[in-house]
């Protein structure tokens, strides 16, 4: 028997999972069109390796991350490619994002395939490269890259390597049936990611509320060393930091991660998808999701591939659209609302509850906060969420963020009991976003004052060693002065200074008159001594600048009127600088209309000539 | 297929604060009963007026204050504060006294800082201390003698008229010094044993009244078990009391014995029923055994060394002021934390 530890807090909400528990997973088919998200999970979204109008066969890499963190997209069937463009993705936002758009040609064609049948001859980078190479990202939450996930840092190393069984979200049943249908499969797939880590302790954690999960879990471990821990049902035992107190009794550190302490969570989907990887050289194109809640006939969970829409996989369950009130991505404590059917199943897609109204009633209006407490009787990670949320309504973001505002998991256990019917997680999320806002912009404002004040040194460098310049130009100056004068007095002294004046008079004239020769030459009013085919240049290079000018006051001009209707506080400084580039303008035209007239009297007078 | 847009958890199962607010108010009543039974029918008639009033001022102050009327006086907390006063008030307290100290209660005390949640002293207490303080006389010479419904003690009409239009007649050889007060005014001058003569305490520890507080112990216990309350705050009370009557109360003929402390004035209902009140607590467990036990503690060195016989309100009251302070210092370490997070912002980041 396993040793238990219990986590803080926690709720038992309904559990509703019997609904679609009772039929077997069911294969939801083909749909007409199939979208895949390039980006499916946390990291960088991956480029298209394919062109519209191209054929693909299933299974083929359709889209790769070449820099950053991310896995590939494969194609879930063979077809055409239809578009690449941006449609509605799942996102609580509700926003569009790239998608490859694939029409199935109903062949199902697979590409080439090379299953391993002994992975342990392989090295190990060779099994985390066909890992990355399927496509395999986490199947439980964010997403994040399993190869990745299954190298932890250098000086980590993972003892206890858990299979998150729990479920503990009402409504959700995709790993429940997947453990009951393909515990072979969750098995091979854990024994393979047990071999990468090497662990010396194994164990699935499963919900006492999941029996013949257990007991298939339990008849596929045997003769190995994988322990199934039953643990009680409690939500959110499924969330890693409470599933690893349960399993191992220790904490996760604040900001840190499981292979701080020695420990790795998988999912149960993301070890079948390594297992099909492996022994069937299949990335990973297909998922198990729950089609539930009281809007659909035939609630139930379905192998659906990657980019079926949501309305397909609806109608498969039988829906009646005008029963659904509200539809829920994920489950009713952490999933998000869609406003749209329209929208594909990706890698991380467990769970759409179509829900009626009476089935999630809209909460009562919010009252004010008692501080009774519930919330922080039910907070699984020993917050104060009162706290939190008085600190967060009234902007205190500093004071929330000291009472560990961001170990929040937004579990929304405390939202869930709280009596004013206060939506407790979405203040906390503000407040995130906020404190989030505010640090990019501090990072950004002390950029700014770092180039203010790097340039300022600069100027101020430069200034000085004018200045430095200068007074050794002015010493220079003052001894060569001081060696003349002394000359001087020696030629005096010599009866020679007479002459010597003339010649320095006669020296000073000329440069004088080499001066005014170059002035002449340069102005415009000059030219009439000079040709035209040396004027031209002059008068394209004053248009040029008078290109300039314009163009720069353009640029100002809108500055200053996107400062006015932002109402900046540069507006004055920016009103000053149209000011002068006005001006500047107003000199240059000025300049290229005399140019012009010098032109013409040349050119009037050569023709005269 | 008009879909509804809400952010998560999209299941709720909340006990709504108008549900919690009714609990306690049921909660109390075997307490309300007690009293009823021991000390007639002034405890009934003051609850039913100051929930009257309190209803009332709510009402008139949401009106002023543009507040939709219904949806806050549904929350029943007007209603809780009202019966606090009325369970707390002297049986044959003048209506003024406790008009004054309801409408003080809801207006001053709560709708002035902004309605519900928004106090940071409690509400009920603060009335008390108002009229306790401005009418004194008032305040002590029109307690109940105990044990006397029974037994030709004034009828429902007779305290009706003595409430409401001050009628003296036949009540006056019924009121009697409280038991904390009789004990700590005679105690100077007189053994323990002699002081125990006296009428007002009976046979028993202090009569009728242990029964009162054994009504309210089973209604908090009522309320702790249906997870209203926890049982922190009334822990650290009780346990401060207790401490402070075994470290300095030893000698009886010097000071009130515990069994007094605990089973004669207000101390059950105070404990379990005012002390309770989340909007004015600490909001920790930690803070809340040291919010309780500051309670106990203040109400014994009122009670031993102060100018009043019983001392719930000012003892809640001074660590209502506390609060923000216990808060600061007594957070609970979060999961993935060496220790709690101490103090303001910037300092002891742990």
């Amino acid at each position: 028997m396993t040793q238990l530890w219990d986590f803080t807090g926690g709720i038992h909400p309904a559990e509703n999972k019997q609904q679609s528990t009772s039929r077997p997973i069911r294969t939801a088919g083909l749909p007409e069109r199939l979208v895949l998200p390039l980006q499916q999970h946390i990291g960088d979204p991956a480029e298209p390796l394919v062109k519209v109008g191209e054929r693909v066969l299933k299974g083929q890499k359709i889209a790769d991350v070449s820099v950053g963190m991310g896995v590939p997209v494969h194609a879930p069937t063979s077809g055409v490619i239809e578009s690449i463009a941006e449609l509605p993705v799942p996102h609580p936002s509700g926003m569009n994002d790239w998608c490859i758009t694939l029409k199935p040609d109903g062949e199902d064609q697979w590409r080439e395939q090379h299953p391993v049948s002994d992975y342990r001859s392989l090295d190990r980078e060779t099994v985390l490269g066909i890992i990355h190479e399927a496509g395999i990202s986490g199947m439980g939450g964010a997403g994040f890259p399993t190869d990745i996930k299954l190298r932890p840092p250098k000086d980590r190393k993972v003892d206890t390597l858990i299979l998150n069984g729990a479920e503990c979200e009402p409504y959700i049943t995709a790993d429940d049936m997947t453990m009951r249908e393909k515990a072979g499969e969750v098995v091979a797939g854990l024994k393979v990611m047990a071999w990468i880590l090497r662990p010396e302790r194994c164990v699935i954690g499963i919900e006492d509320n999941k029996p013949q999960a257990i007991e298939a879990m339990q008849k596929a471990c045997e003769g190995t060393q994988i322990e199934i821990a039953v643990i009680p049902t409690k939500y959110p035992s499924g969330g890693e930091k409470q599933l690893i107190r349960v399993l191992t009794g220790q904490e996760v550190p604040s900001a840190g991660i499981p292979a701080d302490i020695g420990v790795m969570c998988q999912n149960i989907g993301t070890a079948v998808a390594v297992s099909r990887a492996v022994f069937d050289d299949s990335p990973l194109i297909s998922r198990i999701v729950t089609i539930t809640g009281e809007a659909v006939r035939e609630p139930g969970n379905f192998e659906v591939l990657i980019g079926t829409p949501i309305d397909y996989l609806l109608e498969q369950a039988n829906l009646e659209s005008s029963k659904v009130n509200r539809l829920v991505l994920g489950g009713p404590m952490m999933g998000y609302t869609l406003t749209t059917t329209a929208v594909p199943v990706t890698k991380t897609t467990n769970c759409v509850i179509a829900a009626t109204a009476a089935e999630l009633p809209a909460p009562p209006p919010e009252q004010p906060c008692i501080r009774c407490g519930q919330c922080a009787e039910v907070c699984p990670m020993e917050l104060l969420p009162q706290q939190l949320f008085w600190y967060s309504k009234s902007g205190e973001f500093e004071k929330a963020e000291h009472l560990n505002l961001f170990d929040c998991i937004e579990c929304g256990a405390c939202s869930y009991v709280c009596p004013s019917s206060i939506p407790l997680v979405q203040y906390y999320r503000y407040a995130k976003g906020e404190i989030r806002v505010q640090r990019a912009e501090q990072i950004k404002a002390d950029r700014a004052r770092e180039r203010f004040e790097a340039r300022q040194a600069r100027l101020e460098r430069e200034q000085q060693e004018k200045e430095q310049r200068r007074k050794e130009r002015a010493k220079a100056a003052a001894e060569a002065q001081a060696k003349k004068q002394a000359e001087a007095e020696k030629a005096a002294e010599a009866g020679e200074a007479v002459d010597e004046r003339a010649a320095k008079a006669a020296l000073v004239q000329q440069a004088l008159e080499r001066k005014k020769a170059k002035t002449a030459k340069a102005s415009p009013e000059a030219s009439a001594q000079t040709n035209t085919s040396e004027e031209k240049p002059d008068i394209e290079a004053l248009e040029k600048q008078l290109e300039q000018a314009k163009s720069k006051l353009d640029n100002m001009q809108g500055m200053l009127d996107d400062a006015k209707a932002q109402q900046a506080d540069n507006v004055d400084k920016l009103e000053r600088a149209v000011a002068k580039n006005h001006d500047r303008v107003q000199r240059a035209e000025q300049a290229l209309a005399d140019a012009r007239k010098a032109l013409a009297g040349t050119t009037e007078s050569q023709t005269s000539d | 297929m008009a879909l509804v847009q809400q952010s998560s958890p999209h299941a709720h199962n909340a006990r709504p604060t108008s549900r919690v607010m009714l609990w306690v108010i049921i909660a109390a009543l075997p307490g309300l009963l007690a009293q009823t039974v021991f000390f007639g029918w002034g405890n009934l008639i003051n609850v039913v007026w100051c929930i009257v009033v309190a209803l009332a001022s709510e009402a008139a102050f949401l009106k002023l204050r543009g507040k939709p009327v219904a949806f806050f006086l549904k929350d029943n907390t007007a209603a809780v504060t009202g019966l606090l006063l009325g369970l707390s008030l002297p049986q044959f307290a003048p209506w003024w006294v406790s008009t004054i100290a309801v409408i003080t209660a809801i207006i001053i005390a709560k709708q002035l800082y902004g309605g519900l949640g928004s106090n940071p002293f409690n509400p009920a207490m603060v009335g008390y201390a108002l009229v306790l303080i401005s009418f004194p006389v008032a305040m002590t010479t029109n307690w109940a003698e105990a044990a006397m419904l029974f037994q030709g003690a004034p009828g429902f009409g007779e305290t009706l008229a003595r409430i409401f239009s001050g009628s003296q007649t036949a009540i006056d050889g019924w009121t009697m010094a409280t038991p904390l007060d009789e004990y700590k005014h005679k105690i100077g001058s007189h053994t323990a044993a002699e002081v125990l003569n006296h009428p007002t305490f009976g046979e028993g520890i202090a009569r009728g009244w242990e029964w009162v507080n054994a009504a309210f112990l089973a209604g908090g216990l009522l309320l702790v078990f249906l997870r209203i309350i926890t049982w922190h705050i009334p822990a650290g009370f009780l346990g401060g009391l207790v401490v402070m009557s075994l470290a300095f109360g030893a000698n009886p003929d010097q000071y009130a014995p515990l069994s007094l402390h605990l089973l004669a004035g207000g101390t059950m209902l105070g404990a379990f029923f005012i002390a309770t009140d989340p909007v004015s607590a600490a909001t920790s467990h930690h803070g809340k055994l040291i919010y309780g036990a500051g309670i106990g503690v203040l109400i014994y060195v009122i009670r031993s060394w102060g100018n009043y016989p019983d001392a719930v309100a000012f003892g809640v009251l001074l660590m209502n002021f506390a609060v923000p302070f216990i808060d600061y210092y007594t957070p609970p370490r979060a999961y993935g934390h060496h220790k709690a997070r101490r103090g303001l912002p910037g300092k002891n980041q742990g």
